[in-house]
């Protein structure tokens, strides 16, 4: 037989798996602070913002839908600080309501925006809307799934997780990207 | 135990071992593998490059497989040679080694790393052999060249290059955050930052860059394959797009992913130098200071790529400036290192050949790059050959004089053997003279006005001259040579495998912890977890009785 521990036990100062995935995070944002300049120049570059034709992003709707998402984030917060299981039990599931929502009520504007004619190919008005909300709702779909794979090995919530904590990094980072896309993708 | 149990065990012990291992060291001799075979299709590549150049009469390659071959080239070399080499290599090899860790943070991880590369290694061959060939739209994968299939005809091997530098990228980000990690949280007792060996900082801080350059790459690359798949026009005027801002984005991270080859390969010069010298290493701390101020001016040089590719102007100055800053501290370390070797007991050893011989070369690039890094200059030979001739002297002594300096250095340790010496030197000279008269001349091609990328440049006049002509053809034979110099190595590296005289654990007699265990280390790398006493580059103190001073030796250990 062959041992290999990967998770070696010995006491260290930081939590490996944290600094990871900050680290692993820090690229993250990289990535998104690509997509947000592409975004802006890409719009500097367009003369009518939006385009003749094209609905304009909806920005109401999507303000209210960006408050389910910061709530889906204290939830989060309540949800790791809390010290009973059924607690956490709750507001995991408090999260993960919060974070479907949300992404249902995108899925029920972006249907609407391509009734009104905005697809990806549309104009570059539009390819810019899907790709970069969408790939914010990407990473919220990621994080849904490691939060229901968390709820199911932790009993709903009730057992710790080893994952929980990363979960939750993740989790903040998928709802703190927000209030900046909506910001500079919406409001500006 | 019984016969039948035995079997399986050492079946499975095979493929634990050499195939599917989480081991750091066997992942770093998978990545060297993988580097040294990419190296040969890359230089095959660069081969039948030459030639059509040469006699282009001969119609060696048509234009567009000629395109597919340079992109192709490019391609392999940066990211399928330098960076398993450099960094999948001595990376995973070292870095546990060097710090008295036992195997990286997260093995499993480390494993997934290596694959993700492979499959994207697979991938990059694959696309030579779809319809349309490869992708032909030059490393740099320049928009709206690549936007649409109907530029360059390449439709399907393009795609393929972009996942296959998707996966790399993958991978390279699973091992970044492995190398941070482990060197963070896995440092031996007494380890503490400014004992660490240069080749760990140097690896460290090429983690760093990468992980924050590669982003807004990853944005492009996403925006790019949207453009071919899908037909938005993030890139195309037609469409409203804007090809420069793949060029910015690109750079972005092309630029700084320079130094994540540089780096690590200054990190071979500064173990091997002050080992070969037998002097500590000159400056330390300013080596670090320096690299980590190169390392913040990386990602504010990238449009001195661009000074003439029409974006505005204004921009050029700044970034003139930033950019002829950035040789200060590159400069700092080149005179450190030679500083190190001023006066010192030099050990000509074949690794330490190849040492100097980077420096050497790489100066050479250092100081052309001023050229283009200056606006003004840069107009003239911007995407000539003198910038081929430039970059080449910049990579090519990162990619092969280190990491050749590297292998014979930290072969023992890899493989509990040596390699020979006497064709080592053979294979430096051939390498260092070949590689010489083949780019030496470019800068020359350049400056007469010879444009890269060129199929056939004797469909210009004044690229027809006897005397291009036959320079180009000498280019060509110094290049078949410097190709024909790489036998010894190949011959000396497979042959000292199996039969090379057998290495102990300190052959080099220098102070880093990896000495300080058996050639090859055993499975956890240390029978006993090492506790750091020094910095590593204790030569000849007076303190000691012999000239070298191994990391994890306490002084009164060797007194009394
Ligand atoms: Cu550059």
């Amino acid at each position: 037989m062959v041992m290999y521990s990967p998770e070696i036990s010995r006491s260290d100062p930081v939590d490996k798996a944290t600094l990871a995935t900050l680290i692993f995070l820090g690229t993250e944002i990289m990535f998104f602070a690509g997509l947000i300049s592409s975004f802006l120049i890409l719009r500097a570059g367009t003369p009518n913002w939006p385009p003749p034709g094209q609905p304009r992003y909806p920005i109401l709707i999507t303000g209210f839908n960006t408050l389910f998402l910061l709530v889906s984030g204290a939830t989060m917060f309540r949800a790791v600080k809390a010290a009973q299981g059924h607690r956490r039990k709750r507001w995991l599931l408090a999260t993960f309501g919060f974070g479907t929502l949300f992404l249902g009520i995108q899925g029920v504007e972006w249907v609407k925006l391509v009734e009104y004619g905005m697809t990806f190919t549309s104009s570059i008005y539009g390819g810019l809307f899907y790709t970069l909300i969408g790939c914010h709702a990407l990473h919220l779909v990621i994080a849904l799934v490691i939060l229901i794979f968390v709820i199911f090995r932790s009993g709903f919530g009730t057992k710790t997780h080893p994952l929980l904590s990363l979960c939750s990094l993740y989790w903040y980072f998928v709802v703190g990207i927000w209030p900046l896309l909506y910001t500079l993708v919406y409001l500006l | 135990m019984d016969h039948n149990g035995n079997t399986e065990l050492r079946e499975n012990s095979f493929w634990r071992k050499y195939l599917f291992s989480a081991d750091h060291k066997t992942i770093g001799k998978q990545y060297l593998w993988l580097g040294l075979i990419m190296a040969l299709v890359g230089g095959i590549l660069a081969y039948f490059m030459r030639k059509q150049l040469a006699w282009p009469e001969s119609e060696t390659l048509t234009p567009n497989v000629y395109n597919a071959f340079v992109t192709m080239h490019g391609t392999i070399m940066v990211f399928f040679v330098a960076m398993p080499i450099l960094l999948g290599c001595f990376g995973n090899f070292l870095i546990p080694l060097m710090i008295g860790a036992d195997d990286m943070a997260f093995p499993r991880l480390n494993m997934l790393s290596f694959w993700t590369f492979f499959v994207g290694t697979l991938l990059l061959i694959l696309s030579f052999f779809v319809p349309g060939g490869a992708a032909a739209a030059g490393w740099t994968g320049y928009a709206p060249l690549s936007a649409k299939p109907i530029y360059t005809g390449v439709n399907w091997g393009l795609n393929l290059w972009i996942l296959s530098l998707a996966l790399e990228f993958a991978s390279v980000l699973m091992g970044g955050v492995n190398f941070m990690t482990t060197a963070i949280t896995m440092r031996a007792e007494g380890m503490s930052w400014f004992r660490l060996p240069l080749m760990v900082w140097m690896q460290l801080s090429a983690a760093i860059i990468f992980m924050l350059s590669v982003g807004p790459t990853i944005a492009a690359a996403v925006l790019l394959l949207l453009d071919r798949l899908v037909g938005t026009g993030f890139f195309v005027p037609a469409q409203g797009g804007d090809p420069l801002l793949w060029q910015h984005l690109f750079w972005f991270f092309g630029h700084p992913e320079v130094y994540v080859v540089l780096l690590p390969g200054f990190g071979v010069l500064l173990e091997i130098l002050p080992a070969g010298s037998r002097k500590p290493i000159f400056g330390y701390r300013i080596i670090i200071y320096s690299t980590l101020v190169a390392g913040v001016l990386s990602f504010i040089v990238w449009a001195h790529h661009m000074f003439v590719s029409g974006m505005n102007p204004n921009l050029s100055m700044p970034f003139s400036i930033t950019t002829i800053l950035i040789s200060v501290p590159f400069a700092i370390v080149i005179f450190a290192m030679i500083a190190t070797m001023w006066r010192g007991s030099i050990r000509l050893t074949t690794a330490m050949s190849f040492a100097i011989g980077t420096l050497m070369t790489f100066l050479m690039g250092g100081v052309t790059g001023i050229f283009n890094g200056s606006a003004a200059v840069d107009i003239f030979i911007h995407d000539t050959y003198f910038v081929v001739a430039h970059f080449h002297y910049t990579l090519f002594p990162a990619t092969f004089f280190a990491a050749f300096a590297g292998i014979y250095f930290w072969f023992p340790k890899m493989f509990g053997r040596m390699l020979n010496e006497t064709w080592g030197k053979v294979h430096f000279w051939l390498t260092f003279v070949g590689f010489n008269l083949v780019f030496l001349p470019m800068f020359r091609l350049g400056m007469a006005g010879h444009m890269r990328r060129l199929a056939d440049p004797t469909q210009y006049n004044f690229l027809s001259t006897e005397s291009i002509k036959s320079t180009q053809i000498f280019i060509t034979w110094a290049a078949i040579g410097l190709l024909i110099g790489q036998a010894p190595f190949i011959v000396n590296f497979l042959r000292s495998i199996v039969a090379g005289e057998v290495a102990e654990e300190n052959p080099w007699q220098a102070n880093t912890l990896e000495w300080s265990t058996a050639s090859p280390p055993p499975h956890g790398n240390f029978e006993v977890r090492p506790i750091v006493h020094h910095d590593p580059y204790n030569y000849s103190s007076p303190d000691a009785d012999s000239d070298w001073l191994p990391q994890d030796q306490s002084l009164e250990e060797i007194t009394t």
